[in-house]
């Protein structure tokens, strides 16, 4: 009598040369994954289980429990700098879309010269964040600052750029534009993939160019932007460098004037962390930027799919 | 077979990477050692001149079985505690005095107890000063290097221009600062184009306490006193001399403007006439400005008493230090006179073949200043420098220190925050120090637990 045997629905066996071609894949995601565990996921690990305890790094953790986290919420330090960097961070991602989406539709425009004035709005993203930080401490001098020079020449009796409290987020949001090069250059490129025929298309229909902007450009482009909108709010909520160069970072700052209006959130961080050893209560800080930044790119998720247009799905 | 042989392979592989990541400690593969032979590793320090090369090729041809790894910079919280939590430390380390009350409460250091005696340090060639700074609770955790003292250094050109003597700028008389101010600085249409006296805050408030008579921190460190009516008095004194030329946006701002190393500096540009700075100033004057109209005096206290404060760096020994025996032989011969003389003389040398004065070498062993300056010093024949180097000599003795405090990091930031909220029109003085005491007393509290 025969037998037949059959193999389970959804478990077909696989072939050796599956099976083969499986563990060169794993074989070669290998460094990527040993990587990301010692250098990523580890870490965070440890970062949240130290969280919830009192280390200096120098001496064992003390398990605290939730100590660190009610102090967080009671420290005016924390909501002080969470604050500023809150009010950077709005300030300064909707500048940096509007004014990268400007520059990149009339590079769009350049004809010959595309390449030359792309690399010239690119080329400040090469230049260090330390050196950034420096340049602007001397743009934004009061007295002899190039860019007080400017507004004087207009009539303007320029602010105290670095030392009065109401015009030092604004003089980093300046200095923040600085590098918004990547985002003319993603904009650049999604600009140039909207079809031409679209444009034809509606001009036929008589729309005119804001209504085609509107009607085509934007809804085209929607997932450059959203993307440069995702990662522009990240990036701003840990902004660090430049900032800790210009008033934080040398001796004669640190010896001399820091403002409090130029506290960020992960510039607190890291003194807390090395200046005076509570890593504990670093850790605990750092998860909670964590929570907030995904928190917030959920709900840039959820608005995304009402306002992100990807190409080839059906709207 | 071949399977199994790929695996050790490719394990073997990412072993070594991993091992192969570099450091700053001492490695594992270098335990032990004794004050002559073994591995070595500094952090923090650097071969930044003569004076430094001297000592370390002392310390090599003395002791020339000891593999010494210098790792080279200024010192780095980030990189010394990372190495700390890696449980591989450099066994010496190089740093500011002030942050050495922290890291010994903290157990990060270890006390020089035994260093001290099995090398025969002698402990008091060290100024006073300096030596608080690295004592806690009695307990020596440091040898320091150099003596950075602070001194008033005024532009005689100016003055005589304002038809004014040296003599009549006494920062003594508090209740006379504003009309000196006034009369030595230039402010017009709002702009500040000359500084006449610039009180050097928050970094010089402790000195302009002390000369009111009060201590910020207490003498063994854990009790501050930012709110005494006399710090209060003293930011005061400081705030209105910036306010009286154009506040302080236009006052920083233009101080941002100076470069204290080059042939432009604010002596030679005759942008400023009377400001307190550390004594390193007069070796970057005698280099680059020596037909400059300087003096230099002594701060003082309200009485007119010589007074000055101290700081600097040291060296200290780690917790896990793998050849603490080297480690205490090579501070000890570091800071030792005939290492500072030979140091001094390399120095000399450079000077003379650089056609340069040779203004002194101001470091924390008051034993090596005496023979250096009775050896090898020569007045360089310009009056000016050589006063302004006996000046600078003679207030080494009127020199006070913060104090090791084991939370000095947390201390400084509250004084630092409540004076930059002042200048910055926040918060009147009183208002800032007192929450300044509030923080720092926080932080000191649950730093001594």
């Amino acid at each position: 009598m025969a037998t037949v045997t059959a193999s389970a629905p959804g478990r077909r066996r696989r072939t050796p040369l599956a099976r083969r071609e499986a563990r060169w894949a794993y074989l070669f995601l290998a460094p990527w994954i040993i990587g990301f565990l010692i250098f990523y996921a580890g870490p965070m690990v440890a970062s949240l289980w130290l969280s919830f305890t009192d280390y200096d790094v120098i001496n064992p953790p003390e398990y605290t429990g939730l100590a660190n986290y009610r102090e967080l919420m009671s420290d005016p330090a924390v909501a002080r700098s969470l604050g500023n960097t809150v009010y950077y961070t709005a300030l300064h991602v909707p500048l940096v879309m509007l004014i990268s989406l400007g520059l990149a539709l009339l590079l769009k425009r350049v004809g010959r010269l595309q390449g030359f004035f792309r690399t010239v709005f690119y080329l400040p993203v090469m230049t260090p964040a330390v050196a950034v930080g420096i340049l602007f401490l001397l743009l934004l001098n009061t007295q002899d600052g190039l860019i007080n020079r400017a507004l004087g020449w207009v009539g303007i009796a320029g602010p105290s750029w670095t030392t009065d409290p109401h015009w030092v987020m604004p003089g980093i949001i300046l200095m923040s534009l600085w590098s918004l090069g990547s985002t003319v250059i993603i904009y650049l490129a999604a600009l140039q993939n909207v079809p031409r025929d679209l444009y034809e298309a509606a001009a036929i229909d008589g729309a005119g160019a804001w209504a085609r902007f509107r009607a085509v450009t934007l809804p085209m482009i929607s997932g450059a932007l959203f993307f440069t909108l995702i990662v522009n709010t990240i990036a701003s909520l840990q902004m660090f460098t430049e900032v800790y160069t210009m008033y934080f970072g040398n001796r004669e700052t640190q010896n001399s004037f820091n403002s409090d209006a130029a506290s960020f959130y992960v510039i607190h961080l890291f003194q807390e962390a090395f200046q005076f050893l509570h890593m504990g209560f670093a850790s605990a800080m750092a998860w909670l930027l964590f929570v907030i930044i995904l928190i917030i790119t959920l709900m840039q998720v959820k608005l995304s799919n009402r306002f992100v247009y990807y190409e080839g799905e059906d709207k | 077979m071949a399977r199994r042989l790929r695996a050790t392979a490719f394990v073997g592989v990412l072993t070594l990477a991993l091992a192969g990541c570099g450091g700053v400690g001492g490695g594992d593969d270098e335990k032990g050692g004794t004050a002559t032979k073994g591995a070595l590793s500094t952090m923090g320090f650097g071969f930044s001149d003569e004076i430094a090369t001297t000592r370390v090729d002392a310390f090599k041809r003395d002791h020339p079985d000891v593999e010494l790894k210098v790792t080279e910079g200024a010192f780095d919280e980030q990189q010394f505690l990372s190495a700390v939590a890696a449980g591989n430390p450099p066994d010496l380390v190089y740093l500011d005095r002030k942050l050495i009350g922290t890291y010994a409460k903290r157990g990060s250091i270890q006390p020089l107890t035994d260093c001290v005696k099995k090398q025969d340090v002698n402990l008091d060639q060290y100024r006073p000063a300096a030596r608080e700074q690295v004592t806690l609770d009695g307990t020596v955790y440091g040898i320091p290097e150099f003596s950075t003292v602070r001194v008033v250094y005024l532009n005689e050109g100016l003055l005589k221009q304002l038809g004014m003597t040296a003599d009549q700028v006494d920062l003594a008389d508090w209740a006379a600062l504003p009309a000196l101010n006034a009369r030595l600085a230039t402010v017009s249409g709002g702009r500040l184009a000359r500084i006449g006296i610039d009180p050097k805050i928050p970094e010089f408030l402790p000195m302009w306490a002390k000369a009111n008579g009060v201590d910020m921190l207490s003498a063994d460190g854990r009790t501050a006193k930012l709110d005494d009516p006399k710090v209060i008095e003293a930011l005061t004194t400081g705030v209105n001399l910036i306010q009286q030329q154009g506040g302080w946006g236009r006052f920083k701002s233009f101080r941002d403007t100076f470069d204290f190393f080059g042939a432009q500096n604010p002596l030679s540009k005759n942008q400023i006439v009377a400001w307190p700075m550390e004594e390193w100033f007069l070796n970057q004057a005698a280099k680059n400005t020596p037909d400059a109209e300087l003096v230099v005096k002594p701060f003082t206290d309200r009485q007119g008493k010589p007074l000055t404060q101290s700081a600097g760096q040291a060296w200290v020994i780690t917790k896990g230090a793998k050849n603490p025996e080297a480690a205490c032989a090579f501070v000890k011969q570091m800071t030792a006179t005939d290492t500072w003389m030979a140091a001094a003389k390399a120095r000399v040398d450079a000077r003379k073949a650089a056609g340069q004065p040779f203004t002194g070498l101001y470091t924390a062993n008051a034993e090596a200043d005496k023979k250096i300056f009775e050896e090898l010093y020569q007045p360089t024949g310009k009056k000016r420098f050589d006063d302004a180097v006996a000046t600078i000599r003679s207030v080494q003795d009127a020199a006070f220190a913060m104090p090791a405090s084991p939370a000095g990091a947390e201390f400084d930031k509250a004084y630092y925050d409540a004076v930059n909220r002042v200048l910055a029109g926040q918060e009147q003085p009183a208002q800032a120090l007192q929450r300044a005491q509030r923080e720092a007393a926080a932080a000191l509290d649950k730093a001594a637990k």
